[in-house]
């Protein structure tokens, strides 16, 4: 199994990714590590929308939610001056899943466009209440008083020691997503996605799975809102807001569903192409969707299906 | 329920209702399936035998009428619950996972019935205990060589079997085969028959199914369905002899 998550693509990537740090303070540009930092973060949100969309076939146009959820969770806390890292991201992780499960009980009882409308609902609302509450910051958002305290061995006001927690975190969400999808659970919500009547005929009732797997991607998701918070020092609805539960799906489809590497390569591959363009003409959106039409159009697989062996896990 | 001879009927039917607008697809049927016996359900096309088959396990809500397996009302069931309690089938249209090995498939079927599958960590793939029931079954329908073989690459042939291997592999009390040998070249389809004849006995099976040759081997009773109702039941001579099944169905075959 572990052969298969040695895609070349993969295996490049996060030694890539290890290596920029040094890299990037030798050519005396420290700012790369602060802007990739920001892709991985991103790149862990799309981890987790891809095991209910790749692998599960859930098309959640609400992934958002989780980033929303768990940067409050942070940032809320951080207002009342609770700077514990371990406790805000154990509440962060918590919140989102039981987020999810609520969103999820209702929604994965629809399926189809009425599942992505549901989710998009849901996600709207959060917005609309982050965008109400006028004590943190409403429509404005609001600094993040301190960022997450771990104590001396693990200070994320150090750039680089950020960035590898990061790297960490998202090569174990990564790893934890490829082995639930290989195991009885993730067969099952697999199946399910392949033909659900099917699945229902030999004897399982695909709900209860369906919507643990709606929680764990919540509640990973989470833990990159609580990440993207320490990222930007600062807390904001925009978190939640629709474009940006679109943004993960690109991700994760220009990466190439149902992939493990996938959700990382497509996201970079976006955030990139966004600040590259960005730079060069202010019609970079044009540009962007040209691409992205292009990629759905030529590239079905996603990028990860143009490597050699980068094959789906199938 | 206290008749004597009532012990040994497995899935008991009575007064089902189920219509489509003014069509009555199925009027009033009244079936009784034995233990360990192969029923057929025959009719002429649209007299309703798919739509008596959902059902029966579960994937149509009738309208009025009682379904009793093994005594027990099932008429409330959905499909996965009917399945646990063992009923299992097979349809018209081949149903599989098409992006998934054979094996995986009948994998997935075995898996199905080894309690809950709330297991997040060891790979599936890696478990002898769901591989190697799966790899048997597949060798008994002669697809052993296939296995790893994507249910999607497999010839439409094969593909009906390996649907029939998931349905046995989830070991069922009562099989529900929907023409199973629809579509088949005759090689495949005598296979199939013959493998089918191997189950009689130790399996209780309702047949639906339009090659009559099929029905006439392996049926113990059939039951004739003609504009949804069932209009003789009993065992093959007699419903080869029985006028009324003749005028309305054999008949029209025979001649043709």
């Amino acid at each position: 199994m572990l052969a298969r998550l040695r895609t070349p693509a993969l295996v490049l990537g996060v030694f890539l990714l290890a290596a920029l740090p040094p890299l990037a303070f030798a050519v005396d540009e420290p700012f790369y590590i602060d802007l990739f930092r920001r892709f991985m973060i991103f790149a862990i949100a799309a981890v987790s929308l891809n095991l209910i969309l790749g692998y599960g076939g859930m098309v959640s146009f609400g992934h958002a939610a989780y980033l929303g959820i768990g940067g409050y969770a942070v940032g809320i806390l951080a207002y009342y001056g609770i700077d514990n890292g371990y406790l805000q991201w154990a509440i962060a992780i918590g919140a989102s899943a039981l987020v999810a499960l609520a969103i999820g009980a209702v929604s994965i009882r629809t399926s189809g466009i009425y599942f992505i409308m549901i989710t998009l609902a849901f996600t709207q609302m959060l917005y609309f209440l982050g965008i109400s509450i006028e004590e943190y910051g409403g429509d404005d958002g609001m600094s993040l008083a301190t960022r997450s305290q771990f104590g001396d061995w693990l200070d994320l006001n150090d750039g680089t020691t950020f960035y590898y927690l990061v790297l960490a975190i998202l090569v174990l969400c990564m790893y934890i997503v490829h082995r639930i999808v290989n195991s009885r659970f993730g067969m099952v919500i697999r199946a399910a996605k392949s033909n659900e009547v099917r699945t229902r005929a030999i004897g399982f009732s695909p709900y209860p799975y369906k919507l643990t797997a709606f929680v764990i991607a919540g509640a990973m998701c989470g833990v990159a809102g609580a990440l993207l918070v320490n990222q930007a020092a600062y807390l904001t609805p925009d978190y939640m807001h629709w474009t940006r539960s679109g943004e993960i799906m690109f991700m994760v489809i220009l990466g190439g569903i149902g992939t493990t590497a996938g959700p990382l390569v497509g996201t970079i591959a976006l955030l990139l192409l966004e600040d590259l363009l960005s730079g060069w003409t202010t019609r970079w959106q044009l540009y962007l969707g040209i691409f992205l039409v292009l990629v759905v159009l030529f590239a079905k697989r996603g990028l990860v299906g143009l490597f050699p062996g980068g094959k789906r896990d199938g | 329920m206290a008749e004597s001879g009532m012990a040994d009927v497995l899935l008991d039917v009575r007064g089902l209702v189920k219509t489509f607008g003014i069509l009555r697809a199925t009027d009033y049927v009244d079936l009784d399936v034995r233990t360990g016996e192969t029923h057929a359900i025959i009719g002429p096309n649209g007299a309703g035998k798919t739509t008596l088959i959902g059902q029966l396990a579960g994937n149509i809500i009738p309208d009025a009428g009682e379904i009793r397996f093994d005594g027990e009302d099932i008429s409330r069931l959905d499909a996965s619950a009917r399945a646990r309690k063992g009923l299992a089938r097979s349809f018209q249209i081949t149903s599989i996972y098409r992006e998934f090995t054979a094996l995986d498939n009948v994998a997935l079927a075995v898996q199905a019935h080894a309690g809950h599958s709330f297991r997040f960590w060891q790979p599936a793939r890696g478990e002898a205990a769901l591989r190697d029931p799966a790899r048997a079954i597949l060798n008994d329908l002669g697809l052993g060589e296939r296995a790893d073989v994507l249910a999607a690459n497999l010839a439409h042939g094969e593909q009906r079997q390996l649907e029939i291997a998931m349905v046995l592999a989830t070991r069922p009390r009562l099989l529900l085969l929907d023409e199973p040998v629809a579509g088949m070249g005759a090689d495949e389809s005598q296979r199939m028959v013959k493998f089918l004849g191997t189950l009689k006995g130790r399996q209780t099976i309702i047949l639906v199914e339009h090659d009559m040759d099929a029905v006439f081997s392996l049926a113990d009773r059939i039951s004739v369905l003609v504009y949804g109702r069932i209009i003789a039941t009993g065992a093959p001579e007699e419903i080869r002899e029985n006028p009324e099944v003749r005028r309305a169905y054999l008949g029209e075959e025979s001649e043709a």
